[in-house]
């Protein structure tokens, strides 16, 4: 292809260093940066949004209690008894990603999210969380939940490793949706957009207008990711509470 | 919704694996998804980096932010369930006022019944009590009256044999010349009196 705009669909998930020389000699990432700006977006909405701790809530309030009693609700309704010790972990986990979705889809911001890494990492705190909870909770009665109950013992050989396989394929599929979703939704887009500058470039006046349509793909496309990112957020949150749940109740 | 969120997923992915192609393009030229790099030590830096980032975001949500949330929510539900119990009880009480009203007018309303029907009763019986002592006088002064009129027939009568005496005696002796005898001439008249009276 000749010099030209030309599709990078994967230059938006390049690593660098930010902060200037400091982030570079502790190898803090722009998608650290990122990370921060969430956590921070997320303590301004339920720290710095109920100071007023108003009866009537204002809006801002308003729309902290309503995340706040969301998640509780999920945890409440997934988790089962005993839900209020891992109610703090869910909420900081769907917050965390739910905000790193949001933040990722503004133009020149970094999408954490899209990378398996950081999705891996994760996942793999969530599966050890409720591997240590059922260890701590059931002891080695929790290796029970390899046998489901009630199953002939006659096909124990088979059940346990299919059990034990699905078990471990755990944070496996919960790391790749997130990650997957992620790219697909910034590959999209970027390809599109990349499309619309070929196109126009090579087509002239036609090709200005023919790139009308990638750009209202881009702009459908906006709703959709919005959809994704809360979806892919509430998908991990309602996972790691099944873990959860079978960690305290085996079943 | 599950299978709602199966299908994006599915059409995600398939619209990742779409775009493979493109991607291997791109791979080419830039050395592969960044994502897969893991030679590239940021790749695992920024892992470490989020760890404890993800801790300190815990940490504060836990310990400074969720309490405060939790804390008004309680506070919410407390004041809501203190209002419940003073409306509630409130409710009680107009409940109990009304019953002693309704009670109090039926007592009411049966009182003035029961005085409506004394004062009537005592009513009818004084009017048939001067109804009766005034029916026993007019009798009394119908018989005095019937004793009068007695009287003065027996007297009239008394007067109306000594006449027809009288003019007996004087028609006998004016047609036949002699006296009649007293005793006989009585004895016609009480006939002939008996018999008209009769």
């Amino acid at each position: 292809m000749a010099a030209g705009p030309s599709i990078d669909a994967l230059g938006q998930f390049r690593l660098a260093t930010s902060l200037g020389p400091i982030g570079a000699a502790v190898n803090f990432t722009n998608a650290n940066l990122m990370m921060v700006l969430t956590a921070a977006l997320v303590l301004a909405l339920f720290g710095y949004g109920m100071r007023a701790r108003a009866i009537i809530p204002g809006r801002t309030q308003a729309a902290a209690e309503m995340g706040y009693e969301f998640v509780a609700r999920l945890c409440q309704d997934i988790i089962g008894d005993g839900w209020k010790p891992f109610f703090p972990f869910v909420f900081t986990l769907f917050f965390f990603i739910l905000f790193g979705n949001l933040v990722g889809l503004f133009p020149y911001f970094f999408a954490f999210t899209s990378h398996i890494a950081v999705t891996a990492a994760l996942a793999v705190i969530v599966f050890g969380l409720s591997i240590i909870v059922g260890l701590v909770k059931h002891k080695l009665h929790f290796f029970t939940y390899f046998m489901p109950a009630g199953a002939p013992k006659l096909l124990a050989p088979v059940l346990v490793p299919i059990e034990i396989l699905t078990f471990l394929s755990r944070p496996v599929s919960l790391s790749i949706r997130l990650f997957a979703n992620i790219v697909a939704g910034h590959v999209l887009w970027e390809v599109f957009a990349g499309f619309m500058l070929i196109v126009a470039a090579a087509l002239g006046v036609i090709g200005i207008a023919a790139g009308v349509i990638p750009l209202a793909i881009n702009v459908v496309l906006v709703g959709f990711e919005l959809l994704v990112a809360g979806l892919q957020a509430y998908v991990f949150a309602v996972l790691t509470c099944l873990y959860l749940h079978d960690a305290v109740h085996l079943h | 919704m599950i299978p709602f969120l199966r299908r994006l997923a599915s059409w995600s992915l398939a619209a990742w694996l779409a775009l493979a192609p493109a991607m291997a393009l791109a791979q080419e030229e830039s050395g592969g998804m960044p994502q897969f790099q893991f030679s590239n030590e940021l790749t695992t830096s920024q892992v470490v980096w989020m760890v404890l980032i993800f801790l300190v975001l815990y940490l504060l949500l836990a310990r400074w932010a969720l309490p405060q949330v939790s804390s008004v929510l309680e506070e919410r539900a407390r004041r809501i369930a203190a209002d419940l119990d003073a409306a509630k009880a409130a409710k009680a009480e107009a409940d109990a006022a009304v019953a002693e009203l309704t009670a109090a007018t039926r007592n009411a309303r049966a009182e003035a019944q029961a005085e409506i029907a004394a004062a009537s009763r005592s009513a009818r019986e004084a009017a048939a009590g001067q109804t009766a002592a005034l029916n026993e006088r007019l009798e009394a002064e119908l018989r005095e009256a019937e004793t009068r009129i007695d009287a003065a027939r027996a007297a009239a009568m008394g007067a109306l044999r000594e006449v027809a005496n009288e003019t007996a005696r004087a028609m006998i002796e004016r047609l036949t010349g002699h006296t009649p005898a007293p005793e006989t001439l009585a004895a016609a008249l009480d006939h002939a009196l008996s018999t008209a009276k009769g």
